[in-house]
C-alpha cells in the first residue's frame, strides 16, 4: 500500500491531510460555482497557501534528518527575518544583526548533531551574552537596552522556541519498544494539534460566547472560544497521541490540553507584539494568511512546552 | 558599449550578465532578503521604456533585475555615474559588461557633450532604461532632491512610458558603507505611468509627489494598525 520510504503510520497520516486539503479545495470550488457573486479570493488564496505549507512540511519531515533540519532552519530564518523587519533596529547594529542571523544555522547544527546540552543553552546563554558584547564594541549607547532586548526576544521566539520542533526529530527512536517514537510523527502530532487548535478556537469563538477573554489585545477572542478550542484539541490529542507518539492515553489528553491552552497564549502574545508595533499581519509571505509569524505564533509556545512535557515523561 | 562589440564578445557578456543575475541577484534579493511586489502588471517588460526608482543601496539595481523575466532582463540597463563606476579598469569592466550600466558623466553637460547620449542610444535600441533620479544613494530610506535628466529624456522621447518604482527597506538592509546586506523583507511598489510634461518644475514636482505618496504608502503598510490582529487563517 505504501510505496514511499516512510513509515506506514506517517504515510496514512499524510494521506488524511491530503484528503482534508482536497476536501477544502473542492468545497471552495463548489461554493465559488454556486455563489459566483461573492468574493472567494481570500479563502481561495488561503487554501492554496495551505497546500504549499503542507508540501514544505511533508518535505521537512519525511526525507532525512539533513533535509529536515535545512527546511526547518530556513523556516526559522524566515520567521526571524520577518520579526526583524517589523521591529525598529538601529543602523549602528548592522554587524550584530548579522551575528544574530548566524545563530540560526548554528542552533540547527547542534540539533543535527544531536547535542542536547548545547542546543538548550546556546541561545539563552551564549547568544544572549555575545550579542550585547558585540554591540558594546560599536559603542552606540542610545537605545542600547531596547535594541539588545528586542534582538534577544526575537531569537528566543523565532529560533530557540521553534527549534524545539526540530529537536523532536532527533530524539532517540523507539523508547517504549513499540516503534512509536518516530520523530516525524512527533512533529506531525505537535503541528497538527497546534494548527487544529487555532481553527477550533476561532470556530468556537465565532459560534458562542460573549465574555471577552483578553479584550485589550484581541477583541474577538472569547472565554467560550478558548475553552471550547482547548477541549476539542484535548479530544483530538487523546485520539492521535496513542497512534503517533509513545504516550499513554492519559498523557496524550494532557498533551492535547497543554497544546490547546499554550497555543492560545502564543497566539495572543504575538498579537500583543503586533499591536505594539501597529501592524495587523506580520508580513506578506503567505497569501491569504499574512506573514509566516501569523502562522507560527502558537507554535512558539507549544513547541518548547510539548517538547519538555514529552521529554520529561518518556526520554 | 555592448552594442559596438563583436557578436562573440556580446554573447559572452550576455552570458556573464545572465549568470550574475541568476547566481547573485536572485539568491541575494529573493532568498537572503525576500521581496513583496505590488502591481507587477505595471512593470514595462518590453522596451523602450523608462523605469525611475529611488536609490538607497547597491542592492537597488539587483532588486530591479529580479522583477524582470529572464528572457527580457538583458534588455534592461541602468544609467549610473561614470565617475563612480569607471574609477578603475576592473570595476569599469564589471559595471558595463556584467551589471550592464550605461555610464553617465555627472555634471558633464556642455554644448558639445550631452551626458545622456548613451541613454538616448539605449532607448532608440528599444531598451528598458533604469534611472535613479536622486543621482546618489544618500541617507538610507530618505529621498534626496531629484535631478533633471529624466525630463531631458522625456523631451527627446515624449511617447516612451515612464514608470516610477519605489523600493522600501533596501537602505536598511545595506546602506552606504556597509558590505554585507542584513536580511530584511523588502517592499517594491510599481506606480502608474508618469506622463511627461513641458514644464520642467511641474514635472519634477509631480515625480517627487509620486515618490512621496509611495513612500507614505510603504510606511503606512508597515506601521498603521488596520484592525484587530485576530482571525486565524
Amino acid at each position: 500500500m505504501n510505496p514511499f520510504p516512510i513509515s506506514d503510520v506517517l504515510f496514512y497520516a499524510l494521506c488524511v491531510i491530503f484528503a482534508v486539503l482536497v476536501f477544502a479545495s473542492s468545497t471552495i470550488a463548489v461554493l465559488g460555482w454556486r455563489f459566483p457573486q461573492k468574493d472567494w479570493l481570500e479563502l481561495r488564496q488561503r487554501v492554496r497557501t495551505w497546500w504549499w505549507i503542507v508540501a514544505v512540511f511533508v518535505l521537512a519531515i519525511s526525507v532525512n534528518r539533513t533535509i529536515s533540519l535545512l527546511v526547518l532552519g530556513f523556516v526559522s530564518f524566515l520567521a526571524f527575518k520577518e520579526y526583524l523587519t517589523l521591529v525598529p533596529t538601529r543602523r549602528t547594529d548592522h554587524l550584530p544583526l548579522l551575528w544574530a542571523y548566524l545563530a540560526v544555522p548554528i542552533q540547527y547544527f547542534w540539533i543535527w548533531d544531536g547535542w542536547y546540552g548545547m542546543f538548550i543553552i546556546f541561545i539563552p546563554v551564549y547568544a544572549f551574552l555575545f550579542l550585547p558584547m558585540r554591540m558594546v564594541l560599536i559603542g552606540d549607547t542610545q537605545g542600547f537596552l531596547r535594541a539588545a532586548s528586542t534582538l534577544h526576544w526575537g531569537l528566543m521566539t523565532t529560533v530557540f522556541s521553534l527549534s524545539h520542533m526540530a529537536y523532536l526529530l532527533v530524539l532517540p527512536t523507539d523508547v517504549t519498544g513499540s516503534m512509536k517514537g518516530d520523530g516525524a510523527l512527533l512533529v506531525l502530532f505537535l503541528v497538527v494539534l497546534t494548527q487544529f487548535n487555532d481553527v477550533a478556537q476561532y470556530l468556537w469563538g465565532k459560534s458562542l460566547g460573549r465574555a471577552k477573554i483578553i479584550p485589550k489585545v484581541s477583541p474577538n477572542k472569547t472565554v467560550a472560544g478558548m475553552l471550547g478550542g482547548a477541549l476539542t484539541t484535548t479530544l483530538l490529542g487523546l485520539m492521535l497521541g496513542p497512534v503517533l507518539t509513545p504516550m499513554s492515553m492519559a498523557h496524550s489528553a494532557m498533551a492535547g490540553l497543554l497544546i490547546g491552552v499554550t497555543g492560545f497564549i502564543g497566539d495572543v502574545v504575538m498579537s500583543a507584539v503586533k499591536r505594539d508595533l501597529g501592524v495587523k499581519d506580520s508580513g506578506d509571505l503567505l497569501p491569504g494568511h499574512g506573514g509566516i509569524l501569523d502562522r507560527l505564533d502558537s507554535l512558539t509556545y507549544t513547541a518548547p512546552l510539548f517538547f519538555h512535557f514529552l521529554r520529561y515523561l518518556y526520554y | 558599449m555592448a552594442a559596438a562589440s563583436p557578436p562573440l564578445a556580446r554573447l559572452w557578456h550576455n552570458a556573464l550578465r545572465l549568470a550574475f543575475i541568476v547566481g547573485v541577484a536572485w539568491p541575494v534579493v529573493l532568498v537572503w532578503l525576500g521581496l513583496t511586489l505590488r502591481h507587477r502588471e505595471r512593470l514595462p517588460v518590453k522596451g523602450p521604456a523608462i523605469v525611475v526608482a529611488n536609490h538607497n543601496s547597491h542592492l537597488d539595481i539587483l532588486t530591479l533585475y529580479t522583477l524582470f523575466p529572464l528572457s527580457k532582463v538583458l534588455n534592461v540597463q541602468p544609467a549610473a555615474a561614470a565617475d563612480y563606476f569607471l574609477r578603475h579598469k576592473l570595476l569599469a569592466w564589471f559595471a558595463t559588461r556584467v551589471i550592464g550600466i550605461i555610464p553617465v558623466v555627472r555634471g558633464g553637460a556642455s554644448k558639445r557633450n550631452d551626458p545622456l547620449e548613451g541613454c538616448y542610444a539605449a532607448l532608440e535600441a528599444g531598451r528598458v532604461l533604469v534611472l535613479f533620479p536622486e543621482g546618489t544613494r544618500g541617507e538610507p530610506e530618505q529621498m534626496s532632491e531629484l535631478k533633471s535628466g529624466l525630463w531631458y529624456l522625456g523631451r527627446r522621447f515624449p511617447d516612451i512610458p515612464i514608470v516610477p518604482v519605489f523600493m522600501h527597506g533596501l537602505g536598511r538592509a545595506m546602506a552606504k558603507g556597509a558590505h554585507i546586506p542584513v536580511p530584511f523583507f523588502v517592499d517594491v511598489h510599481i506606480d502608474r505611468l508618469l506622463p511627461w510634461q513641458d514644464d520642467k518644475t511641474a514635472f519634477k514636482a509631480e515625480l517627487q509627489a509620486r515618490f512621496t505618496a509611495l513612500q507614505r504608502k510603504a510606511a503606512v503598510l508597515a506601521e498603521e494598525p488596520k484592525g484587530a490582529p485576530d482571525a486565524p487563517r
